[in-house]
């Protein structure tokens, strides 16, 4: 089982590229322990800004930074970041164009038994709703590194969202199918899809193994890329497909399912489910208990796909 | 040397023209906040069309946004675009549209929700440090634009790091939208809000270009803090009938009143002469 959480990830990415880029900012708000960005912290405190706990002050002064030519990662909490500060992340980083990558950390229900106010099942829904952001929500470490380095190469804004304990690996390490931008085929299959992002991937393709036991082939894409989403990935998919499957760790307003829905009812219509989180204040408990109480798990998603297939003949 | 008081009397009338033809705009604000922008434009600030990418220019965010049109009018007569672009102001599809955005020339943020602008200003200021960079920033805000909370982060991080290339300028005209500033969120003791958290305080008379060019040249010569300078304006100033009078936030003028405020500001011009 890997040790290593998606966050700590990002942080040695950054700290490898700071060697020969003096350029890259982190800044955090109180949260370099959380973000694991404490090691960036020490080893490069000239590239390194505390705003303490001012989520708005910390995208501001990102956005002013980026103005100035430096390439900035605010790493904060998603469930602030993606909320208090919306408005200027819309102003000070979409709309005026700034190379700010924001890092939201403990994702979705991450933590747990914190309750409502800890939580980001929103995140896809603010942040992809202003123009000019782009969503990513990485399923694994492997595919967190390559991505954190695709984000290094570009200059434009971005989100990325990030669980806070360790996942289990969906890639091997080195096995490289990483296209940014474009959806991971994490299983083939024509029977059904089930598209999933970030932490929900790994049941997606366990849910895949279970199907197999039963002659089903499910295709399982893994759409880290929330925004700008694969639209050539889902059409594909719902066309070769009986039906699709979408799973989150978020709502069913405004996230990958709804996104996925919209795309298959204006090109090619077919049966689509939105497994999600509810849109009310999740039951109390650990990110797996939680996700078992609302069926996010391999198990259910496997059920479901099932009596997809025989519902729809 | 150029006479600045005549300038900015001229350029109330590019402003004055510009929201009678667009038929909107916030020109109490802009009256007041203008010798701030012609200070900063033509005598303090390392700033010209030449310099827009410049690493060593320095930077300029109007956190009052919604006073775009006197930075219009300032930006257009230093060269930045032409003057006719004006004439589109408001129109459909200009870029010239009611608050700062950066695909103008020489607009370095997009700002007219306020709160944003001193804490950007933080960013440009860190970057200027780590960069051991030379430039300036400066940040203009409204009194009313006080009440936002986010704007105390940005002054707790500006004294923070003590950032002494950095300066802030409030536009203390005195109302906002609803009444005066007193009625709608009182601001006593400002000089000691601000001092609290690590700044340096200065005023200006800022509607009197000598006054403001002195705070200026005063806040760079103060180090290890920050400087904020509240420029007591007036709203409306220029026109006797705008002057002080919460009704001029954004009132768009009748041709009678046009016609009367051109006469007004053509005569303050020349005075300014005398």
């Amino acid at each position: 089982m890997n040790k290593i959480p998606n966050r700590q990830v990002i942080c040695d990415v950054l700290l490898e590229k700071a060697k020969e880029d003096k350029d890259i900012v982190v800044l955090c708000s109180d949260s370099r322990g959380s973000a694991s960005m404490a090691g960036f912290a020490f080893a490069y405190p000239d590239q390194f800004v505390e705003v303490g706990i001012a989520e708005q002050n910390l995208v501001s002064i990102s956005a002013g930074l980026a103005r100035c030519g430096k390439k900035a990662f605010a790493a904060s909490p998603a469930c602030f970041l993606s909320t208090r500060s919306m408005e200027q992340v819309k102003v000070d980083v979409a709309y005026s164009g700034t190379n700010v990558k924001l890092i939201g950390i403990s994702g979705g229900v991450s933590y747990g038994a914190l309750g409502m106010t800890h939580h980001s099942a929103q995140d896809i829904a603010t942040m992809a709703s202003i123009p000019g952001m782009r969503v990513y929500i990485p399923s694994d470490r492997h595919q967190t590194k390559y991505l954190t380095e695709a984000l290094l190469d570009d200059n434009k804004p971005a989100y990325l969202r990030v669980g806070r304990n360790p996942v289990e690996d969906v890639y091997e390490e080195g096995g490289n199918n990483f296209v940014m931008d474009r959806a991971a085929e994490v299983k083939s299959g024509n029977d059904i899809a089930i598209i999933a992002c970030g932490e929900m991937v790994k049941p997606a393709a366990d849910a895949a193994e279970i199907l197999k036991k039963d002659g089903i082939y499910a295709r399982v894409l893994d759409m880290y890329c929330v925004k700008p989403i694969d639209t050539d990935a889902v059409i594909k998919a719902a066309k070769e497909t009986k039906g699709v499957i979408t799973v989150e760790e978020h709502t069913f307003i405004g996230g990958l399912g709804a996104m996925v829905s919209q795309i298959i009812a204006r090109e090619c219509p077919k049966k689509v489910i939105n497994m999600s989180l509810p849109d009310a204040p999740v039951v109390t408990g650990s990110s797996k208990e939680i996700f078992d109480h609302y069926g996010l798990n391999a198990g259910n998603i496997a059920k479901t796909a099932a009596e997809l297939i025989k519902n729809v003949g | 040397m150029e006479n600045l008081t005549a300038k900015s009397f001229e350029l109330r009338k590019e402003v004055l023209d510009m929201i009678y033809r667009g038929k909107c705009g916030h020109i109490g604000g802009d009256f007041s906040v203008i010798d701030i922008l012609v200070t900063l434009y033509y005598k303090q600030m390392n700033i010209s069309p030449k310099l827009v990418n410049d690493p060593d220019r320095d930077r300029f965010i109007l956190s009052k946004g919604h006073s775009v049109e006197a930075l219009y009018a300032v930006l257009a007569d230093r060269g930045f675009f032409p003057k006719e672009d004006l004439l589109t102001y408001s129109k459909y599809q200009s870029k010239y549209i009611g608050h700062p955005n950066n695909k103008v020339n020489g607009i370095e943020m997009n700002t007219g929700s306020l709160g944003h602008g001193l804490s950007v200003a933080v960013g440009m200021a860190l970057a200027g440090k780590m960069d051991k960079a030379s430039y300036r920033v400066y940040a203009v805000m409204g009194d009313g634009e006080l009440a936002e909370g986010s704007v105390w982060e940005g002054v707790m991080a500006g004294g923070h790091y003590r950032l002494d290339h950095l300066c802030a300028v409030v536009d203390r005209n005195r109302l906002q939208i609803s009444g005066s500033t007193q009625e709608v969120m009182s601001q006593d003791s400002l000089d000691e809000r601000w001092a609290s958290f690590g700044w340096n305080v200065l005023h200006a008379a800022g509607n009197d270009i000598e006054s403001l060019d002195m705070a200026f040249d005063r806040a760079k010569t103060v180090k290890g803090k920050p400087t904020v300078i509240i420029a007591d304006t007036i709203k409306g100033c220029g026109v006797s009938f705008m002057e002080n009078s919460v009704s001029w936030h954004h009132k768009v003028l009748s041709e009678e009143e046009y016609q009367k405020a051109a006469v007004e500001l053509k005569e303050r011009r020349r005075a300014s002469y005398e």
